[in-house]
């Protein structure tokens, strides 16, 4: 019996497909999505929005906080670690934790490189903005990719813009000939092998969820309908005015993403979306998916 | 001939590769309408408690259970065996409860203790099975009706009732397509 392997860490990403993956920071946040059915949840202190509300540093949860969210459901829990920071990381790993994001919505300890995540034997997920991102990603070890998007405001225009990014890039490579793969790869920033890869798979060598910035069950069908695997929930859930019937309405929308008139049913009288900020007003250096490297 | 994947969530794609790559038509089901057009069905892995929540919203439970009860074939890979099972230890949460087995969830513990191991499965032949267990269930009883075909540790991971098929394992995540046949020809 071999632990840890590529092909285990891959697969619960695979088996994550189709569902939704909730921020929580309370057990009880839990087990609303575990029982609105959710997929995962991520155990967090703080949701993004306060994350960006509060400033700081923003560095991984209280082990107190993910443990009790761990005892308090039987789906999967992921938590955060900052980019780089491997310490993190492992105290993650030592607690059982299901996945862990190596995620630009906390600080960065490491202005150059991340996490060598081949050294875990616990999957990893990481935001790409585009496919060179997404491979050196994968190429560090990462099991599982999510668009970055612009967490915390529940506008989706920037998690469109990076999976039409990638799935830009992913047609590229795949009309591209052998020999002009080389160079594709130097444009990319990206590991030979992966470019070679994705050019035989016409598609990511590993799930693509979306994030940040996903806020009502339209959302979640856009993203499905882009390409994505699947949907990561922020703040979208529980800073709405009804977490509970968001959270099932954009399950559903989300298992449903063809159809438009169980789209419309679902969307109907789920309250009020969280407020959110305009991406297209914010100063560049108030967003954080320029986090990353 | 016609098999459906039942694709509310999870490992639906590979499923359907597996099929293909046997020469059969998979078929996406997300509608109760679509329960029609198949032979069999394969409930895939994903987490059992969304799939089965999807499963009573759209009011694909109770058909479903009816037609197994019926001898319509279903396959469930890891949480389409928990699906299957009567019995989920220290869970009330929906299913199809078709097959006379207590399935324990994520009893290999979570996702560190997740693991690839060859098995024996005297039905398959002598080839050993490279499988993937992921946050894998085990059965931990089965009934006298239920025919036990492999087990890991002294523990049970795939039996047969009649014609429901049950594996904690992922045969859709390897090239090894014997499972999908032993399926397709309980289809026939």
């Amino acid at each position: 019996m071999e632990t840890g392997t590529v092909k285990v860490k891959r697969g619960l990403a695979e088996m994550l497909k189709g569902g939704v993956i909730m921020d929580v920071t309370t057990p009880e946040q839990a087990k609303i999505a575990e029982e609105a059915g959710a997929v995962a949840v991520m155990a967090l202190e703080r949701v993004p929005a306060d994350i960006r509300a509060e400033g700081g540093v923003a560095r991984m949860s209280d082990p107190e906080v993910i443990i009790k969210i761990m005892e308090a459901v039987t789906i999967p829990v992921m938590a955060k670690a900052r980019i780089g920071h491997f310490a993190e990381a492992q105290i993650l790993e030592a607690l059982e934790i299901d996945f862990i994001d190596e995620s630009e919505v906390l600080t960065p300890a490491d202005e150059a490189y991340h996490i060598n995540k081949h050294l875990f034997k616990v999957p990893f997920v990481c935001g790409a903005r585009n496919l060179g991102e997404a491979l050196r990603r994968i190429g560090e070890g990462a099991a599982m990719i999510r668009t970055k998007g612009e967490a915390g405001t529940g506008d989706v225009v920037e998690a469109v813009r990076h999976i039409r990014t990638v799935n830009e890039d992913i047609r590229r490579v795949v009309n591209a000939s052998d020999e002009e793969l080389m160079t594709i790869a130097k444009e990319l920033g990206a590991p030979y092998e992966l470019v070679l890869e994705v050019k035989q798979l016409g598609r990511l060598p590993v799930v693509n969820f979306a994030a940040g910035g996903i806020a009502t069950p339209a959302d979640a069908s856009l993203m499905m309908q882009l390409g994505c695997d699947g949907i990561f929930v922020g703040s979208g859930i529980f800073k709405s005015d009804n977490p509970a019937k968001r959270a099932k309405a954009i399950v559903e929308a989300t298992a449903h993403y063809r159809d438009a008139k169980l789209l419309a049913e679902v969307s109907k009288g789920i309250g009020t979306a969280m407020r959110g900020i305009n991406v297209g007003g914010m100063k560049p250096e108030e967003k954080i998916a320029g986090r990353g490297w | 001939m016609k098999i459906g994947v039942l694709a509310l969530q999870g490992a639906v794609r590979e499923h359907c590769n597996s099929l293909k790559a046997c020469g059969v038509e998979p078929v996406e089901v997300k509608y109760r309408e679509q329960l029609g057009e198949i032979e069999g069905l394969i409930i895939p892995g994903g987490e059992s408690t969304t799939v089965g929540k999807l499963l009573v919203k759209h009011g694909m439970l109770e058909p479903l259970r009816e037609m197994g009860g019926k001898g319509f074939p279903i396959f469930g890979t890891c949480a389409g065996l928990i699906l299957l099972a009567k019995e989920i230890s220290g869970n009330d949460q929906p299913r199809l409860g078709l097959m006379d087995i207590v399935a324990e969830r994520n009893a290999f513990g979570r996702q560190i203790a997740s693991f690839e191991a060859d098995l024996d499965i005297a039905e398959l032949g002598p080839e050993k099975f490279h499988a993937v267990f992921i946050r894998a269930p085990y059965i931990g009883k089965a009934k006298e009706k239920v025919t036990v075909m492999a087990e890991l540790e002294g523990k049970i991971i795939m039996v047969r009732q009649d014609n429901l098929l049950a594996a904690a394992f992922h045969p859709e995540l390897t090239p090894d397509l014997r499972i999908h046949r032993y399926f397709i020809e309980m289809c026939r």
